[in-house]
């Protein structure tokens, strides 16, 4: 196998790891913009993961099982605006709470339903979204460089891998060129000035975290019916924290989130391969190395290549009404 | 008192008395057993403890404690807590338990335990380990006949020895089996996360597809479902481990690698129970029926009748001793 097809399959690893950090981050960035604080995306994840594990199953449809995380995400959304915005409570506590009860959750609930400690049982292939060949895919697979990159990198995901990439810019659309998004972004910035010109802040905010529950179902749902094939507990394993890492990475921004994305899918499909690999006069890479490398260079590139991230002027402060 | 009431109480304690002597032999053993991380229904290691210990009750009656530890921290309470409570034998499960069973065993020196997978120096502790290496030698075999691509690959979970000797016997059955095949070997990660990680055991696995593979076993616990999954979404083979994993995806495991870990916990209870307990070390390999391949409906078409021959006959050379598969946890090294 030569350079050429490693580097393809690399990339192709890429885009599969990074999906659901990148829908994760962009649901962030929605709340976050809003002026609320979302750590909650862990628990999320992992709510939408078991929803749309447990009624694919039940249901034999993925697009359902899809709808059922949407729908739980959603409702924990709303969990979190109603302690948040409505209440004015502490964002990170709020945050961290519901990653704590959706881990215990989603394994009592799924002990209750299918009695295998938590896991859901294994889908088949009709209640899993499959792999897309895109049109064209196998006749141009043997034309050399830019028929492999279509073929083999492009083509073969699954929806929800189009979908992610194709949110980046629904997402940029949304938030700088309509009026809602300039709305959104507001309100994160100067409720007060918003709340001034006549529009209410409790329900823009309310309406950031429901997009940001959509968004974060099918991340979910990504894990559970389209790369993997059920639900285990706790099988997000700090996907949410990384997506909410890569979104401060991106400066709550969606193009530079999507490229802090791409980067840790990059280095965690690289971290995988670069196991056992001898390298001339260091020898072989410790495991241990390998995949303490993303962190590292998080950190380095953190500090020294990009430069100040400014959050948005009014996050984590619930707005009170002057009276 | 007349002679008919003496006569039924007599009756009575006839009726009474074997009763009450097997309800107090009954009650001499009140096991219990810590399982790992992972959960009881992992579908591989613990959940075959697990299938011990209920065996055990079911055959006996004889109920148990059981405890699910959520984070390797709470081994030594969940540990400390039944002994406290006169539970004996208690039996914990998974090498990362040692170090919390070495510090309570000794201060509950009248009650016995046992750990699977790890050897605690403790009068009172029975250590079962299980040559895995002999196991994997002979999947590693059926591997590489199975394999039409000449690259098998292996997915590990933490990195330990365990482990280690594990994909080195797999390697080196292999390598037995048809010379200078390829065997690609990755590690899950270096932390408890690494048993319970599906996603990345299928990145991993999709990675050695692509990189030839056409056979990968799993060593992963819970990390190992994702792998079995990414091999049959290929259209290529899996190869389970500790439980009997045929069924998981019919068609496309070729075998498992089998961990009797409810026999060893149904003998350490069964041995409990009639005093044949003994502390010390207990290692159990593919004389003791401790380990061995899966072979059943679900894999019958996978595997040829010459598979199925070199691989007996391996084991059998293994019992014999004409075969030493090399113990990676003596010196650090495998030689290929």
């Amino acid at each position: 196998m030569d350079n050429f097809e490693l580097v393809i399959l690399l990339l192709d690893a890429t885009l599969r790891t990074s999906t659901p950090l990148i829908l994760a981050a962009l649901a962030g960035m929605f709340s976050e913009r809003s002026g609320t604080i979302n750590l909650a995306l862990e628990g999320m994840m992992l709510g939408g993961a078991f929803s749309a594990a447990a009624v694919a199953y039940y249901v034999g449809n993925p697009w359902i099982g899809l709808l059922a995380a949407i729908g739980t995400t959603i409702c924990l959304s709303l969990l979190h605006g109603f302690a948040c915005i409505t209440h004015k409570g502490n964002q990170v506590v709020s945050g961290m709470a519901i990653n704590i009860l959706m881990s215990g959750l989603t394994a009592l609930v799924g002990i209750a339903l299918f009695a295998q400690g938590g896991k859901t049982p294994s889908l088949d292939h009709g209640s899993r979204f499959q792999p897309i060949t895109l049109p064209g895919a196998d006749a141009v697979a043997d034309v050399p460089v830019l028929g492999s990159i279509y073929s083999e990198l492009l083509s073969g995901h699954n929806i929800l891998v189009y979908v992610a990439f194709l949110a980046v810019p629904a997402a940029w659309w949304v938030m700088y060129r309509t009026r809602f998004g300039l709305r959104l972004r507001a309100v994160g910035e100067n409720p007060g000035a918003v709340d001034t010109a006549g529009i209410g802040v409790v329900a823009m905010r309310y309406r950031a975290v429901m997009c940001s529950g959509v968004l974060v179902g099918m991340s979910g749902a990504y894990l559970s019916t389209a790369q993997g094939a059920s639900f285990l507990q706790d099988m997000t394993a700090g996907k949410g924290y990384i997506a909410l890492a890569a979104m401060v990475f991106g400066k709550w921004r969606p193009f530079p989130a999507l490229f802090a994305c791409l980067l840790f899918g990059f280095l965690d499909a690289a971290a995988t391969r670069m196991q056992g690999v001898i390298l001339p006069g260091i020898g072989e890479v410790p495991v241990q190395l390998v995949q303490a490398l993303p962190y590292v260079l998080t950190v380095v590139l953190l500090a020294g290549f990009i430069g100040r991230a400014t959050p948005p002027k009014s996050l984590g402060r619930p707005y009170v009404k002057e009276r | 008192m007349n002679c008919k009431q003496v006569f039924s109480i007599i009756a009575v304690l006839a009726v009474s008395l074997p009763v009450t002597v097997f309800a107090v032999r009954a009650s001499e053993i009140a096991p219990a057993v810590v399982y790992s991380t992972g959960g009881k229904f992992d579908g591989s290691f613990n959940q075959s403890a697990f299938e011990g210990a209920d065996r055990f009750k079911q055959e006996t009656g004889i109920d148990y404690r059981e405890f699910e530890l959520r984070n390797d921290t709470q081994s030594e309470q969940a540990i400390r807590n039944f002994a406290r409570e006169g539970r004996d034998p208690i039996i914990v499960i998974g090498f990362q338990q040692a170090t919390s069973l070495a510090k309570v065993a000794p201060e509950f020196p009248d009650t016995r335990f046992a750990i699977v997978d790890m050897v605690v120096d403790q009068p009172n502790v029975q250590s079962v380990v299980f040559r895995e290496h002999e196991g994997t030698y002979l999947v590693g075999m059926l591997a590489a006949m199975a394999s039409d691509t000449g690259t098998i690959g292996v997915v590990g979970g933490m990195d330990i020895p365990l482990i280690r000797r594990m994909t080195c016997g797999y390697a080196l059955g292999a390598l037995q089996a048809v010379s200078g095949i390829k065997v690609l070997e990755n590690m899950t990660g270096t932390t408890g996360a690494a048993w319970n990680d599906p996603a990345r055991g299928a990145e991993l696995a999709t990675t050695q597809i692509g990189l030839g593979a056409d056979v990968v076993l799993q060593l992963a616990g819970g990390t190992g479902i994702g792998v079995l999954q990414a091999a049959a979404d290929a259209g290529k083979l899996g190869i389970g481990s500790d439980a009997n994993q045929n069924g998981l995806h019919p068609g496309s495991v070729l075998t498992s690698m089998v961990k009797h870990v409810d026999v060893a916990v149904f003998d350490a209870f069964e041995a409990a129970r009639n005093g044949g307990w003994k502390p010390g070390i207990r290692s159990l390999g593919l004389a003791e029926g401790g380990i061995d391949w899966a072979f059943d409906d679900f894999n019958r078409d996978l595997i040829t009748p010459a598979m199925k021959d070199a691989a007996d006959a391996a084991r059998n050379d293994i019992i014999d001793g004409r075969i030493t598969v090399h113990d990676y946890m003596q010196d650090g090294t495998c030689p290929r």
